[in-house]
């Protein structure tokens, strides 16, 4: 495929194996997972970055890639649901392991997402990150201690339609340090 | 979405160049709001310049005891920043406030500030905007406009800014950095937004072409006691109905300066000047915060069905400037 002045090459590593697909400009980091590598994990929801269902790991740091554009990412290591297990390509991350142990789900299409968002969150947390729920007074930028509180406030840009956020917040207590 | 060029810009100049003389251009931070826009038909750019990677994603302290954070920073490393957090809190709990951690971990300080308004008629292609498309009317004011603008607002257009950050920059007498092609200027975040009048497709002071390049946070409000206080319909990923940004300045128990900002009112964060005047030199009490709030919010011409944000934002300052005055305002 050539390029031509709407469209680029983008090196990219996803799942940690390195790529260079050929993207429309107007592609979505999304539908370039989704579509053109046949990465079906990060779902689309409402496409505006309302819902967090497409939550996906870029560089590290949790992002909805319904808003990113594919173009933008040259260079960026981008981590979906399916490349979270460990490096023997068969254990679960702590995080999918918790989320089937407390049946955080039932029809899973906003799962992947926030799985993906927990893990961003856990990190964030780690890394003495407040949240809009955490006592400013207490803001000094130690590692956030994860209450209940904590992973609803951290986790309000997942939506779940079927409604399981009581299981999904015990799911992430289990693997809060 | 119409097909477009996308350069990335590796240093400023090579920004502002690329955007010299191409209306039909725009630039690209996090995209939260402009991929969202362009989705939708809002924005149909021709070409789009990335600015996400230009050397602007510094926090730092300037010799003269302020503080510069650089366009590129992103939302979620702004509030986390030492300088910020322990200099200027109520900008983190702004940010904080704000959208969810995905999109704080994309979007930028430039960004955030030129967010265009969450007014459902501007988003919809099939609905009358003066903001949109001069001329067509407003849809929202005889339609759906609880969540519009009580102060402020024009004729033509009623919409509100929907920015935490820009509330709380407000309130600490921040400045944007610009730079265009014929050079650099700032201007304090007061009088970057505008109100609407008869220009309700002009947002804000910026000109064509020109890029922020960060804000400066000035050294006179740093430390001072401060607070944010937003309410929503949901406990969070939720845009504000009306906030407060509050940073004051109590010495012997007489209130110095009181600084107070509305976000979710105007169609500019909204610098409470009456109120502030009216609390400087006297003592702060339960009953100077009532009145003076009370005359600022007396200017308010709620529309039919949003009467409500002005007792609600009434409330919200009346009780963050309480609680920051702690026992220095007993009654
Ligand atoms: C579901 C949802 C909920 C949200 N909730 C909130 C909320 O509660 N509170 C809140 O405050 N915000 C909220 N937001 C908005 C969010 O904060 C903004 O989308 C974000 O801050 C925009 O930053 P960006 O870098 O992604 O901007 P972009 O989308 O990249 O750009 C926005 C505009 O700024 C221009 N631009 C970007 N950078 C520069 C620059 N350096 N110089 C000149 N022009 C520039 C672009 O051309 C564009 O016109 C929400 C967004 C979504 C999608
Ligand atoms: S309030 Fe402003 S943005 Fe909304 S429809 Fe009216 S003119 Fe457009
Ligand atoms: S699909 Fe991206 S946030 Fe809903
Ligand atoms: S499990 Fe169905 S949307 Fe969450």
């Amino acid at each position: 495929m050539g390029t031509d002045v709407f469209r680029s090459e983008v090196p990219l590593t996803v799942n940690g194996s390195p790529c260079r697909p050929t993207v429309d400009h107007r592609s979505t980091l999304l539908d370039v997972l989704r579509e053109q590598m046949g990465l079906t994990g990060a779902k689309k929801g409402c496409d505006h970055g309302q819902c967090g269902a497409c939550t996906v790991l870029v560089d590290g740091r949790r992002a909805n890639s319904c808003l990113l554009l594919a173009v933008a990412h040259e260079g960026c290591d981008i981590t979906t649901v399916e490349g979270l297990h460990a490096d023997d390509g068969v254990e679960l991350h702590p995080v999918q392991r918790a989320f089937l142990e407390r049946d955080a789900f039932q029809c899973g299409y906003c799962t992947p997402g926030q799985i993906c968002s927990a893990v961003g969150a856990l990190a964030e947390a780690a890394a003495g990150n407040a949240s809009h729920v955490t006592d400013p007074d207490a803001d000094t930028g130690e590692p956030v201690e994860l209450t209940r509180e904590e992973i609803r406030e951290r986790l309000s840009g997942n939506l779940c339609r079927c409604g399981a956020y009581p299981h999904i917040v015990e799911a992430v207590e289990d693997v809060t340090p | 979405m119409k097909p477009f060029r996308y350069v990335r810009a590796y240093s400023v100049e090579e920004a502002t160049t690329a955007h010299a003389g191409r209306a039909n251009s725009r630039y690209l931070g996090g995209g939260t709001n402009l991929v969202d826009l362009m989705k939708l038909g809002v924005e149909r750019p021709e070409r789009l310049i990335d600015v996400s990677r230009l050397p602007l994603d510094a926090v730092e302290e300037l010799p003269d005891g302020s503080v510069r954070a650089g366009a590129t920073v992103r939302n979620s490393d702004l509030a986390a920043h030492p300088l910020v957090r322990e200099r200027y809190p109520v900008l983190s709990r702004a940010l904080l406030a704000g959208a969810s951690g995905q999109l704080r971990n994309v979007a930028t300080t430039g960004g955030n500030l030129l967010q265009r308004t969450r007014c459902p008629y501007f988003q919809d292609l099939g609905k009358p905007c003066n903001k949109r498309e001069p001329g067509t009317g407003c849809g929202a004011r005889d339609g759906v406009h609880r969540d519009h603008a009580v102060l402020g607002h024009s004729r033509l257009c009623i919409a509100t800014h929907p920015s935490d950050m820009a509330v709380a920059l407000a309130a600490l007498d921040a400045r944007v950095e610009l730079q265009g092609v014929r050079g650099r200027r700032t201007l304090p975040v007061t009088e970057f937004h505008r109100l609407p009048g008869d220009r309700p497709d002009v947002d804000t002071e910026i000109e064509p072409g020109e890029l922020i390049t960060g804000v400066l946070l000035p050294a006179a409000t740093a430390g001072l006691p401060s607070a944010y206080r937003k309410a929503r319909d949901r406990a969070s990923y939720a845009f504000a109905l009306a906030s407060v940004a509050v940073v004051l300045d109590i010495e012997d128990s007489v209130v110095r300066q009181a600084r107070i900002a509305f976000g979710g009112l105007a169609h500019r964060p909204w610098r409470a000047r009456h109120a502030e005047r009216a609390l400087q030199g006297g003592a702060p009490s339960d009953e100077a915060f009532r009145q003076a709030v009370d005359a600022e919010l007396s200017a308010a011409e709620p529309l039919r069905d949003n009467s409500f944000k002005v007792r609600l934002a009434r409330n919200l300052a009346c009780d963050v400037l309480r609680r920051l005055a702690g026992p220095a305002s007993a009654s």
